[in-house]
Parts: C-alpha cells; sequence; structure tokens
C-alpha cells in the first residue's frame, strides 16, 4: 500500500477539515487499436491531468459535454476500468486516517476501499440480472463484503429501503415492475448498503422526468445529511448542478477549465467555457428569451484534440496565444481556478440571479 | 380564423396490447395555426409523441386511431379531414413529406445508414416533384447551405457515420423541409445533443421557421425549450391536454395544478445552492393502472375533497379560463366552484405515504 502524506485541500474559505479525496493529475488514455494485430494506433486521452480535492461531506459537480471527460474522471476514481489511471494520484483518506493512493492499488488491495467508494449509475438496472428481486439487488454488496446474512440482511435491506423511502413489502418483487424513480431509489439503496463515505453518482437524475427528478434530487440531500455522505455528481444539467452542489468544476475535452464555488461560477463565469454553457442552457421563462451566445462548431473529438487551450476553435475571445500554449488551471480568486490566459482581461456574462422571473406559482 | 392549418378533434389513439388496452392518447383537441410554433409539453407515457405520430397516420400497429378528427385547412375553403384518408394511400403519402414533415430525436430513425445524405435528400424530393437528377441535386445542395452544413457539395456524397451527431441532426432537417411544407412535426428534436449543439439546432429552427413561413409542433419534456421556441403551449397527462394556451399564459399564469406542479419542480439555473425542490408527489402511474375521474387527482396537492369527491369519481372537461386558455380541471368548472363553496377542502396529499417513486 501507498501512504503519502495529503495536501491540505484547496484554499476554500471553509476548509476546516483534511479531504475525503484528492485528485492529483489524473490521466486516463485509452488505446485506439486498429487492424488485425489490433496495433496501437493511438490514444484517447479521456481524462488528461484532473485535479481537484473533495472535502468531507460537501458536494462536487462535474459537469461538460459529451467527451469531456466527466464520466471518465468518476469511474476512474472508482477504479471501474481494467486498467489502472495512466497517471496521477488519487488519494483516500480512510476512516483511521490512513491515507492510500487508489490508483496504484491492486484489485486485491482496493477491495476494502471500493465499501468506502461506491458509485450510482443513471440506469442502475442496466447491468443487473432481471431475474434479481429487489433483495438480492440491495443485499449483493452486503453478502459479497460478507458484512450480513440470513435475517440480519433482511433486516439491513429493510432499513436501506426505508432510508430511501420505499416500503419493505418491495423486497420481494422484480425491477421490471418500477418506475424510473423507484429503480433509481433502488440504486442508491444498494450503493449505500456497505455505510460507504464518497458516493460517486453519475448523471443519476438525467433519465428521470422532472416531477420525479426533484424527488431524487431532495432524497439525496436528505441522505447525505443524515449519513455524512461525499458526493462527486457527475451531470451534463447545469440547472440540476445548481441544486446539489457546494462547489462546481467544469471539464473540457479532458481537462477542467473552471473550478468554483457554485453560486460564483454561475454568477460569475472566468471562463469563457462556462459563459457559452450558462448562456445555451434553455431557461423556462418566454419573457427572458435573450440573445444567445451561439458557439461555432463541436465538442472536438478528445482522439484528436486541437492544440494549444482545446477551447480555442471555438472561443470568441481567443487570441494566438491560445492556439499554441496549454493554459494551466490558476487559482484568480480565493477558491476560484480557471485555466484561460486572459480570464483577468474578459469580463464575462453569468446568470442574472436578481431578476428571477416569477414563473413559479 | 383563418390562419388555421391543422384542427385536431377529440383524437383517440389507442393501443391494443395483450395485457389490456392503453388509451396513449384520449381525447385531443388542438389548433395548429399557420407560421406559429405549438410546443407539446409532458413527461414520458403522457402520449406526446404518439399524438404527434396521429397527426402524419404513422402509428404502427397495435396502436389505432380509433376517433376523432385531424382537419387540414389547405386553402381558403379547402378543408379535408385527414383521418378520412387510408394512413397507407396516395393521398396521405402525398400529404406526409410534401405538406408536413416529421424529425425525431435519433437522426438515424429518418436517414438510412446503406445511401449517402445527398441522395435521401434528393429521393424525397423526387417523390414530390417531376424534376431531373441534376436539378435535384442543386436544390438538396442549396438546402444543405441553408441548414449549415459546410462545404455542402462535399458533403452530398457522405454517408451518415461520417457525420458528426449535430450534423446528422441537420441532415435530416434538411432532408425533411426539402419539400417545404407547411407544417414540421419536431419530436424531442435536440433531446440527444449537448446544450452547445443544442443552441444551435434551436437556433437553425426559428430561422428556417421564419423563412418558410411553416407551423411547428415541438413535442418536448423540456419547458426550457418551451419557453424559448413556443408560441402556444398544450401540456399533456396521461393521453389528455390537461392545459393549453399562449407560452405567456401557461408560464405565467398557469391553472391547472400539473402545470403549476411541473413548473414548481424544475430546477432553474437562478436558484439557490442547496435548495430543495417543490417535487409532484407520487409518479405518473402506469397506463394500465390509470385513474379513473380526473388521471391527476392521485398526485393533486389542489384536489377538491368533498361529499362528491368529483375529482376521483368523474373527468372533468375542457374550462375556458382566459381568451385562448384551456384547462381540464373541477377546480376552474362551475360545478367545482360552487361545490367547493359548500364544503370543500383542499387536499395536502402526505409525501410518505406514496410508496416512495
Amino acid at each position: 500500500m501507498h501512504n503519502v502524506v495529503l495536501h491540505e485541500a484547496d484554499s476554500a474559505p471553509n476548509t476546516q477539515h483534511a479531504a475525503l479525496l484528492q485528485v492529483e493529475d489524473l490521466k486516463m488514455y485509452f488505446p485506439i487499436r486498429k487492424g488485425l494485430l489490433q496495433r496501437k494506433v493511438g490514444e484517447v486521452k479521456a481524462v488528461d491531468g484532473v485535479s481537484f480535492a473533495l472535502r468531507p461531506g460537501e458536494t462536487l459537480s462535474l459537469v461538460g459535454e459529451s467527451g469531456c471527460g466527466k464520466t471518465t474522471t468518476g469511474r476512474s476514481i472508482v477504479r471501474a476500468y481494467k486498467q489502472p489511471p495512466s497517471a496521477g494520484r488519487i488519494l483516500f483518506r480512510g476512516d483511521n486516517g490512513h491515507v492510500a493512493d487508489l490508483a496504484r492499488l491492486s484489485d486485491a488491495e482496493m477491495k476494502p476501499y471500493r465499501k468506502a467508494v461506491q458509485m450510482v449509475f443513471q440506469d442502475p438496472f442496466a447491468s443487473l440480472n432481471p431475474r434479481m428481486t429487489v433483495r438480492d439487488i440491495v443485499g449483493e454488496p452486503l453478502r459479497v463484503n460478507g458484512m450480513a446474512q440470513g435475517r440480519e440482511l433482511e433486516a439491513r435491506v429493510a432499513e436501506l429501503l426505508h432510508r430511501v423511502k420505499l416500503p419493505p413489502e418491495f423486497m420481494s418483487r422484480y425491477p421490471h415492475a418500477f418506475s424510473g424513480g423507484q429503480r433509481q431509489r433502488i440504486g442508491i439503496a444498494r450503493a449505500l448498503a456497505t455505510n460507504p463515505r464518497l458516493v460517486v453518482a453519475d448523471e443519476a437524475v438525467s433519465a428521470l422526468d422532472v416531477s420525479v427528478q426533484a424527488q431524487i434530487l431532495n432524497l439525496m440531500q436528505d441522505l447525505q445529511a443524515e449519513l455524512g455522505l461525499t458526493y462527486l455528481f457527475v451531470a451534463h444539467n447545469l440547472s440540476v448542478v445548481r441544486y446539489i452542489s457546494d462547489r462546481v468544476a467544469v471539464m473540457y475535452v479532458g481537462r477542467v477549465v473552471e473550478l468554483a464555488e457554485t453560486s460564483k461560477l454561475f454568477a460569475m463565469p472566468r471562463h469563457p467555457y462556462t459563459e457559452a454553457l450558462l448562456a445555451n442552457v434553455p431557461r423556462p421563462d418566454p419573457r427572458a428569451r435573450r440573445s444567445r451566445i451561439v458557439l461555432q462548431g463541436e465538442v472536438p473529438d478528445p482522439a484528436n484534440p486541437p492544440s494549444g487551450c482545446h477551447f480555442h476553435p471555438r472561443c470568441p475571445y481567443a487570441k494566438e496565444r491560445c492556439r499554441v500554449e496549454i493554459p494551466v488551471l490558476r487559482e484568480l480568486a480565493s477558491g476560484h481556478h480557471v485555466a484561460c490566459h486572459f480570464a483577468e482581461e474578459l469580463t464575462l456574462r453569468g446568470v442574472d440571479t436578481s431578476a428571477v422571473a416569477g414563473a413559479s406559482p | 380564423m383563418n390562419d388555421l392549418l391543422l384542427e385536431v378533434e377529440n383524437l383517440q389513439t389507442h393501443f391494443f396490447l395483450d395485457d389490456g388496452l392503453v388509451k396513449a392518447v384520449d381525447g385531443v383537441h388542438l389548433h395548429i395555426r399557420r407560421g406559429r410554433t405549438l410546443a407539446v409539453v409532458g413527461e414520458s407515457g403522457c402520449g406526446k409523441s404518439i399524438m404527434a405520430r396521429s397527426l402524419l397516420q404513422i402509428v404502427t400497429p397495435p396502436g389505432k386511431i380509433v376517433g376523432g378528427a385531424i382537419r387540414y385547412h389547405r386553402g381558403p375553403g379547402d378543408v379535408v379531414n385527414l383521418l378520412d384518408y387510408d394512413r397507407k394511400g396516395p393521398e396521405m403519402r402525398a400529404f406526409r413529406g410534401r405538406e408536413a414533415a416529421m424529425i425525431f430525436q435519433e437522426p438515424m430513425a429518418s436517414l438510412s445508414p446503406v445511401y449517402t445524405i445527398g441522395n435521401q435528400i434528393v429521393e424525397s424530393f423526387r417523390l414530390h416533384f417531376k424534376v431531373s437528377k441534376a436539378e435535384a441535386r442543386t436544390v438538396a445542395i442549396e438546402m444543405l447551405r441553408k441548414v449549415g452544413i459546410p462545404r455542402p457539395e462535399a458533403r452530398f456524397d457522405a454517408y451518415p457515420h461520417q457525420l458528426s451527431g449535430g450534423m446528422r441532426q441537420r441532415a435530416m432537417i434538411a432532408m425533411a423541409l426539402i419539400c417545404q411544407p407547411n407544417l414540421l412535426i419536431a419530436d424531442e428534436p435536440t433531446t440527444a445533443l449537448d446544450v452547445t449543439t443544442q443552441a444551435q439546432i434551436l437556433e437553425l429552427l426559428q430561422k428556417l421557421q421564419a423563412e418558410l413561413e411553416m407551423a411547428v409542433v415541438m413535442i418536448t419534456h423540456d419547458l426550457g425549450v418551451v419557453a424559448e421556441m413556443a408560441d402556444d403551449v398544450a401540456v399533456m397527462y396521461l393521453g389528455q391536454v390537461v392545459e393549453q394556451g399562449s407560452v405567456d399564459d401557461i408560464f405565467y399564469n398557469p391553472q391547472h395544478p400539473y402545470t403549476r406542479g411541473l413548473l414548481a419542480s424544475i430546477p432553474r439555473l437562478e436558484g439557490a445552492t442547496r435548495a430543495r425542490l417543490a417535487a409532484i408527489p407520487g409518479t405518473v402511474p402506469h397506463p394500465y393502472a390509470r385513474p379513473g375521474g380526473c388521471p391527476f387527482h392521485t398526485r393533486c396537492r389542489e384536489r377538491i375533497i368533498n361529499r362528491l369527491d368529483m375529482c376521483k369519481t368523474e373527468a372533468p372537461p375542457l374550462v375556458q379560463v382566459g381568451a385562448e386558455h384551456h384547462a381540464r380541471c373541477w377546480l376552474h368548472h362551475n360545478q367545482g366552484v360552487e361545490l367547493s363553496s359548500e364544503a370543500v377542502q383542499l387536499a395536502s396529499l402526505p409525501l410518505t405515504t406514496t410508496g416512495g417513486h
């Protein structure tokens, strides 16, 4: 096991505790293979040097469009891939204060940490056997980890169902009968079975109808408060992220381009890509129809990203330097990190919270 | 009104399944006007997509249109009921593609993987216009340019898989609009797209609508898209339009409890960090277990509870609540109002008894 000293979490104002998770310069490259011999002809740099820290009990969201590496980052942290990360460290602080680098652990060494770091998926049943009952689904992590069996297991499953506000009689039912919201509750109960410290939620509410999505977001916030959970929330929907996150990291083609407290990032974005993302979310207010900042082009292929700042071909403020020099993520104001050469000079448009439409009843 | 293009009256589309009858569309009334955008919004299972497909009679068995009328106002004094036509007959085939076209969430639903983009657009054009291949090619390239595909002469010969998601969406739009239809039905056209690409496609649709002066029926679950695109809005729940009105009425003066609930439950960019959302209790009922009376009464926070328990026992009619504003709710009906003055309590459903959803 690799023991390392854990750095203090980023210098945000309320840093009291040591970080639960510290990700340092994480890289995840996947080979592109071609031909009969499956020779490696290139690499997809899905995650290309990502760093952030998670404080105990907080929610950090990773947001971005498809191919930005947010999902790969989340999955690399739970070591969901066969290959270990290509580079970087994933420092996780265990209950005893002992810190391990999850990036370098073997499968066997990783086992105790799998209980502490759990994942919630968009469709929790996609990878499950449809002939499993809810008891099997929620109880499986307990059985596999030798944490409970028989009566004890049944009691624990009932308790978990209660936590996610499902009646205990659901235990003997099969997944096909459930609505999307019920399935997600079951997925959350399963993730909580091993008493995790960190939950990575990958687009956990993206497939749900809005009325049900609100229920699940509220439930996740309640569970976090009750159980002291720390969330890494991976999502593409910025409005959802606004409600659940303490801090937000915006990713673009494998890199974090901006990281800040939620209210600051929304009110005063410092990266042109964040500005464009915020401006492009359709607002549910017909009186607020405004001119969009429509970006040219599309998200580039991470197998063949543009030079310099990956965003430069679409950036309305790009200059020559952006084409040649990769901007580093630097702290512009306390806790506000930006990877843009011209962050100081730009005045960008955020979300005007003073002019909230009275659309809600 | 003479700007009326399509008049949908009491449309009913049912699915005859082994396990029972599903009334996917159950008595929908709509007015679709020339040059305007009607957004049809609702959650999964509300019947919005089936309703849209019914307009073109492309519902496939076991689904069947079992009642109602779809009156198409071709011109002054020239009105036909599309449901008088056989869905596979020549009149419907002429209507589809030429007068009305449809685009989908997934472009590969209308594009074939084995033909080039250009070929497919030329074919849809030549289906309705007797022109040479060379002439059709010129029109198709012009259309590809219009939908914002760079280097259209080169892309004409590309296969769908050679294009990015956003470009495929544009190619599908080009194919749908090549005959300059009067009506475009767009079924969740931007749902699968990234937000920056979505903004591009929404802007493109607005531009093309103004240019071609066509009516657009926009099927979506996203109230943000509704607010940006729609002139008029119909809110659907379990096969029925529960409220319809101007986009401003729906967002600023919603009259149906379901509309109010939807608006309150959406997360907003302007929201507060770490705030709670006002969720609608419960979940959309399974189509086999559709509640009697008002189908929304099981989740309604404003349900009238009185001696008749009418929300539970009797289906409410569509009530006019404003100039062009209707809601299907007892709260606005004379009978409901009278009874409420007598013995009404508004139920507030306890969230915890919902059995979780």
